[in-house]
């Protein structure tokens, strides 16, 4: 029997045509749908006339526009228009739909796998490029645009040409301190911002085995930043464990029956990948970016590099750009860089165990008196759960501010917004100019790191706070 | 979308690698709900200052580039986010051919899927053709049917495209609509895995 990984048992079961000289068309299990790339695809099935085929497959839930403070006071009216489209279009196509008032609302890639729709197996697209996220769960998620998120209404099915199979491969152990996000920042760091163009990854080794489902999920969220429309984990006996017993997860016997046929999809040993990347995990310290591309970072003992170090020019021309457009010198400690504010929140970076280790730093502490401070938990669950366990009061009683569930200030669509020239500590997937502002400074950390800027107002190595709490 | 084949266009150079979906069209711009109107919006913080100000740097600034339609970039162009508001944008504006040694996969996939050729030619090419176009006016012939780009002075260079891109472009088709003319093997594949039909 041929060996084969996980990315390719998925892509079997899922395939509807093939055809010499075509891409696949591939069947969707499961289509999330969000407001900002959604009402041109409903306007298009509209016009031509079209359904949605398989509304029992679709969930929407609105999350990139929607207040963090009072929930129900949008300032901006296109903001409002948005989410007011979504609700009429799920409501004419039958489309289930966790609305700003619904408990189930929060970002589309927390509340996906909170429900446990998200499961092994399953394709998965949605049109935000952050879908991979779901890959944490041995899926095959995807981002897509608006015209394949119409599509994909229209027929439940996409066409892709079969990706190529890269491995990476994180070995050994992890040090003190460091966490998931670290592991992806690494990565990126290391192997740059297009390695992954033209192939799914799988995260595979020691490292990645002992993380938890939130953490594998942070891990995979951020494989677009490495250029791979898709990242996924092999599922294992954590994967079904924390399947059991959620809402859309399949029940009693029928979740027996899954998990062995779930278990059955893991990459075969000794299967062949295009490509295998390796990294070890003893290697990473908590980490840091100072430029504007997830690569451009480091562990948190280094220096703001000089463009000199580049080899082409294209890069020493980046960097340099990015230098300037970030305000930094090279040669500057990273742990002298100040902080203005901190955003704990995204897709990356927002689920209960996030908010508690940043809450572990914070913890007795203060958030220095220049810094504006964020938690913007990912869903209104993950809310509820972290105030059943009091962290809202420890980060209250620290200075930061605990809002509402959404994207936030990861892209700044709603009011949370970096303003021009200041600098923020964010737990988001991208430092992009602009991105949490015009003219805002971002630079990319693990929540704890996030914390540790807060109250200490500039970057710190966290693991120097962490060993005072222990 | 509009068929593409042979085209000829006066050509802008953008020599940035990693050109993000962020640039091309900031998020702030995202909120309108129809696919048309976002040209005026394309790379908004490199083309105006925070008061609305055209920054004079920024060659779409330039009256000699700004009727460009086809753009020479560097490496891995239109990484980032999923939005398709960036092809829109760029369409919008008048740009129908963009040529970079690669591009971001999503984003990629949406060019075509709204009628843009997204040309790949190799690193020195796509230098050779950022040296040329800094000169205003130098202007640039596609042809897909041949997938060759040459210049008036001696520039040719061929590229690849997958068969099935360069057909839908060829012909502008809208691809639901060559999906659901074989609708029977979804409903084939549905009574398979689900043991019914949805149709």
């Amino acid at each position: 029997m041929t060996k084969k990984t996980v990315i390719e048992k998925i892509w079997e079961n899922h395939v509807v045509s093939r055809e010499e000289g075509k891409p696949d068309l591939l069947y969707i299990d499961l289509h999330l749908v969000h407001e900002v790339t959604s009402p041109q695809a409903f306007e298009g099935l509209r016009m031509n006339g079209r359904r949605v085929r398989r509304p029992d497959l679709t969930y929407a839930t609105m999350d990139h526009n929607v207040p963090t403070i009072n929930r129900h006071i949008v300032n901006d009216p296109i903001s409002k228009t948005q989410m007011e489209t979504l609700k009429q279009n799920c409501r004419e196509f039958g489309i289930e739909l966790a609305d700003i008032d619904h408990p189930d609302q929060g970002i589309v890639h927390v509340i996906g796998p909170q429900l446990g729709l998200t499961q092994p197996g399953k394709t998965i697209v949605c049109g935000d490029s952050h879908t991979s996220t779901h890959g944490a769960f041995g899926a095959l998620a995807f981002g897509i645009g608006t015209s394949e998120v119409e599509h994909v209404l229209a027929t439940q099915t996409i066409w892709q040409k079969q990706p190529k199979t890269l491995q990476i491969k994180v070995n050994g152990k992890l040090g003190f301190g460091v966490q998931a996000k670290d592991i992806i920042l690494a990565i990126i760091a290391k192997f740059g911002v297009n390695a992954g163009t033209g192939y799914v990854m799988e995260f595979t080794g020691e490292a990645i085995r002992s993380l938890s489902m939130e953490q594998r999920m942070t891990i995979c969220n951020m494989s677009i930043e490495a250029g791979a429309r898709a990242g996924l984990v092999s599922p294992d006996m954590t994967t079904v464990e924390y399947l059991r017993g959620r809402r859309y997860a399949p029940q009693g016997e029928e979740f027996e029956a899954a998990a062995k046929a779930w278990l059955a999809l893991a990459s075969d040993e000794g299967a062949e990948y295009d490509k295998t990347l390796e990294i070890e995990a003893a290697e990473i310290e908590p980490q840091l970016t100072w430029g504007t591309n997830p690569a451009m970072g480091s562990g948190i003992s280094g220096v703001v590099p000089s463009p000199e170090q580049f080899e082409r020019e294209a890069d020493k021309e980046s960097v340099r750009h990015a230098l300037e457009y970030m305000g930094l010198q090279a040669g500057m400690k990273l742990t002298e860089i100040p902080v203005d504010y901190v955003f704990i929140g995204s897709c990356t970076n927002s689920r209960l165990s996030d908010l508690r280790a940043a809450a572990e730093i914070a913890k007795g502490r203060k958030v220095q008196d220049h810094v504006t401070a964020i938690v913007v938990p990912g869903s209104q669950t993950v809310k509820q759960q972290a105030e059943a366990e009091g962290l809202d009061q420890i980060f209250i009683n620290a200075g930061f501010e605990w809002r509402e569930s959404g994207c936030s200030m990861c892209l700044a669509m709603n009011d949370d917004i970096v303003p021009p020239g200041k600098r923020c500590a964010s737990t988001s997937n991208r430092n992009f100019e602009g991105r949490q502002g015009s003219g805002a400074r971002t630079h990319l950390v693990s929540p704890s790191m996030a914390a540790a800027a807060a109250v200490m107002g500039r970057f710190t190595d966290v693991r120097e706070l962490a060993g005072v709490n222990q | 979308m509009e068929p593409i084949n042979q085209f000829t266009g006066t050509v802008c150079p953008i020599n940035r690698a990693n050109i993000d979906t962020d640039q091309i069209i900031p998020k702030q711009f995202l909120k309108r709900i129809e696919r048309q109107g976002f040209g005026q919006f394309v790379f908004y913080n490199w083309r105006f200052d925070d008061d609305g100000n055209k920054r004079k740097d920024f060659i779409l600034n330039d009256p000699q580039f700004a009727d460009a339609e086809i753009l020479v970039a560097g490496e891995n162009f239109g990484c980032g986010s999923s939005r398709e508001h960036a092809p829109w944008a760029l369409l919008d504006y008048g740009f129908r051919v963009i040529i970079a040694p690669s591009y971001a996969d999503i984003f990629y996939n949406n060019s075509v899927k709204n009628g843009i050729l997204a040309v790949k030619l190799t690193d020195e090419e796509v230098e050779t053709l950022l040296q040329k176009s800094s000169a205003p006016g130098f202007k640039l012939h596609i042809n897909l049917e041949q997938q060759s780009v040459s210049d008036d002075s001696g520039f040719t260079a061929h590229f690849d495209i997958d068969p099935y891109w360069k057909k839908m472009l060829l012909n502008g088709w809208d691809e639901i609509s060559v999906t659901l003319s074989d609708e029977d093997r979804i409903r084939q594949f549905e009574e398979k895995v689900y043991g019914k039909q949805y149709s």
